[in-house]
């Protein structure tokens, strides 16, 4: 017996390819661009997106028959920041420094479109589990662009990921163990790709991505 | 049978092969394709897109040959093997052998790369999507070893050209799509991705960065509020480091003017950046004695007539701003065009001292509003004669 039958799973699994909140409905791109030039943040920015994307997806979707419709925006946006504050306050408590790295961009989840907009589009007509598995779904979408393009940015740009081994591509594995010395790829002249820290290129990085997608599933290509 | 028919042959055997484009693209330097036109228009112009790339190419050649004159005489001057020697143009101290077999093997690298990479970037779209190979590299794969510091890594280039191809100029959909100069987005990316190595004082001169001797230009002198040591005339003539074949003002003008006797440039481009320019720098002359003792002195001191011979601005002007796929396509928007580019390249120039070279940015800047300029000059035309039309029939 599958843990989810098939309307499910695809709650989970269309955000994350076919309908991605970043690359299709071209929904949270401020954050995207903002906090991707490392990867570290990308990754708590994505595990914070989903705690309060799926968390609050749930509570919209319980409180969906209560709530009046012409207050309906105030009530999410408290829902939300409420939420937002929980995640502000744990990052503050247990990882200073990253919470430091993220400074506002945690707080302006709150104006991240892709929230209000399963809110809007799911959750007040939904039942909870599936609206859990929607958040889920979606928060995950943006995640994983999230941190591909963070990856990306982060090796070029620094040489480094997450802190492994000093400089990853600098690693005395890849050539020239010799203390003191450059290493790695930096002994043959290679140089961090300074571009790949500003905001432009996250952008470009992005728009590759995008590209990709589409070339290799033709049937998202938008006729016009 | 001759080789013209030889080679129609092998094409008409060979059609709807994948490689193809490949073929017509060396195929159609040497010969005229002997096809016709279907449908549509049937009478066609001599000066095809190969034979315009060409012509902006052979007014390039002379600016290659001085950079790399100048590039052996720069290293030796700062070697202090040469004693600075501005006896006119022809100074027999810089026309030497020895200047020139080392520009001539630092540059033919750069030459050499920057067309093999783009060239095949550019075949490989050709090939992908199945239509014929665009001449568009031909004049940019010419600029870019020219607007570069002579020192400049291979392996930079090539992920330089790479992506101001790809990302500049194929993913609009080739030549005569893009929105931004592609031999400029090439080197905008070289210069945000490794400023070390495009920017400063020791980049100019060939081997300054390993030997450890300073190549600063004018303008890196001039934004630190120093005395230029060169005279006015060297400046003209190009006796001075720089990018590989932007320093000789007075070799860049007469391609300027083939250029417009040609009819491939735009004079209006042309003239309207000088008036900008002038105007900017006169404005900065103005002002230059109330901001004496701030950092940006040194260059709104500057004469407003001598900034035009200093740094890229002439050599962007006239190969740059020119760009005909890029540049507005109206008459009267090339004015306002070449303009504000005059007139933003030396505010950038003056207001920016980290990159003490603006005449990049300020047509990239007016790349991105060309259209729009257009779009307002042509509903502006068509307003003003709608309103002829409608005083005429009342």
């Amino acid at each position: 017996m599958a843990l989810l039958n098939k309307k499910d799973a695809a709650l989970i699994k269309d955000p994350l390819f076919d309908n991605n909140p970043i690359t299709i409905q071209v929904l949270g791109i401020c954050s995207a661009l903002a906090i991707t030039a490392q990867l570290e943040a990308s990754i708590v920015m994505t595990f914070s997106v989903i705690f309060v994307l799926g968390v609050g997806n749930v509570v919209i979707s319980l409180m969906r028959n209560i709530i009046p419709s012409k207050i309906r925006i105030i009530v999410q946006l408290i829902v939300v920041a409420t939420l937002v504050i929980i995640v502000d306050l744990v990052l503050k408590a247990f990882a200073y420094e990253l919470s430091k790295t993220l400074s506002v961009f945690i707080g302006l989840i709150i104006t991240n479109c892709i929230i209000m907009g399963r809110f809007e589009a799911f959750a007040l007509a939904n039942g909870p589990w599936r609206s859990f598995l929607d958040g889920i779904g979606n928060a995950l979408g943006y995640g994983v662009i999230l941190i591909i393009v963070g990856f990306f940015r982060e090796l070029l740009g620094t040489g480094d990921l997450l802190g492994l081994g000093q400089k990853l591509l600098g690693h005395p594995l890849l050539g020239n163990p010799i203390p003191g010395e450059l290493s790695g790829l930096y002994k043959y002249g290679y140089e961090n790709n300074g571009f790949m820290l500003l905001a432009p290129m996250a952008l470009i990085v992005l728009g590759i991505v995008i590209w990709v997608q589409r070339s290799r599933n033709t049937s998202l290509i938008e006729s016009h | 049978m001759s080789l013209k028919n030889k080679l129609h042959e092998f094409k008409e055997k060979n059609k709807g092969k994948k490689w193809l484009p490949l073929f017509s693209g060396f195929h159609t330097f040497l010969y005229t394709p002997n096809e016709t036109t279907h449908n549509g228009s049937h009478i066609r112009g001599a000066d095809d897109l190969k034979r315009t790339m060409n012509t902006v190419i052979m007014a390039l050649i002379p600016c290659l040959i001085f950079g790399m004159f100048n590039a052996g005489y720069q290293h030796y001057l700062a070697l202090g093997e040469i004693k600075h020697t501005a006896n006119g143009f022809f100074n027999p101290e810089f026309w030497t052998t020895n200047n020139f077999i080392i520009g001539f093997w630092k540059i033919l690298p750069l030459v050499i790369v920057s067309y093999v990479v783009g060239l095949g970037v550019e075949f490989l779209f050709a090939i992908k999507n199945g239509h014929e190979i665009e001449e568009g590299y031909l004049v940019t794969g010419m600029l870019v070893p020219l607007i570069v510091p002579i020192d400049l890594p291979l392996w930079m280039l090539t992920i330089a050209v790479i992506f101001g191809v790809v990302i500049g100029k194929e993913v609009f959909g080739g030549t005569g799509m893009n929105i931004l100069n592609p031999a400029l987005t090439i080197r905008a990316f070289l210069f945000f991705a490794y400023p070390t190595w495009m920017s400063g004082d020791k980049v100019w001169v060939q081997g300054a960065k390993a030997d450890g001797f300073s190549g600063e230009t004018i303008l890196g002198t001039l934004a630190q509020g120093k005395e230029v040591a060169n005279s006015v005339l060297d400046t003209f003539y190009g006796f001075i480091s720089g990018s590989v074949g932007e320093t000789s003002t007075l070799l860049i003008i007469l391609a300027g003017l083939f250029l417009i006797f040609t009819k491939i440039g735009s004079w209006r481009i042309m003239l309207s950046a000088i008036i900008g320019a002038l105007i900017m720098g006169y404005i900065f002359n103005m002002i230059a004695p109330s901001m004496e003792g701030t950092k940006f002195y040194g260059l709104m001191a500057t004469t407003s007539w001598h900034h035009l011979l200093l740094g890229g601005f002439a050599f962007g002007v006239v190969f740059m701003a020119t760009d005909p796929v890029t540049a507005t396509q109206t008459n009267k928007g090339k004015w306002i065009y070449g303009f504000l580019i005059g007139f933003l390249s030396i505010a950038i120039r003056v207001f920016n001292p980290a990159y003490p070279e603006g005449v990049m940015l300020a047509i990239l800047l007016m790349n991105v509003f060309a259209p729009t300029i257009d779009h307002y000059i042509v509903q502006g035309n068509i307003k003003q004669r709608l309103k002829r039309l409608k005083t005429k029939t009342t």
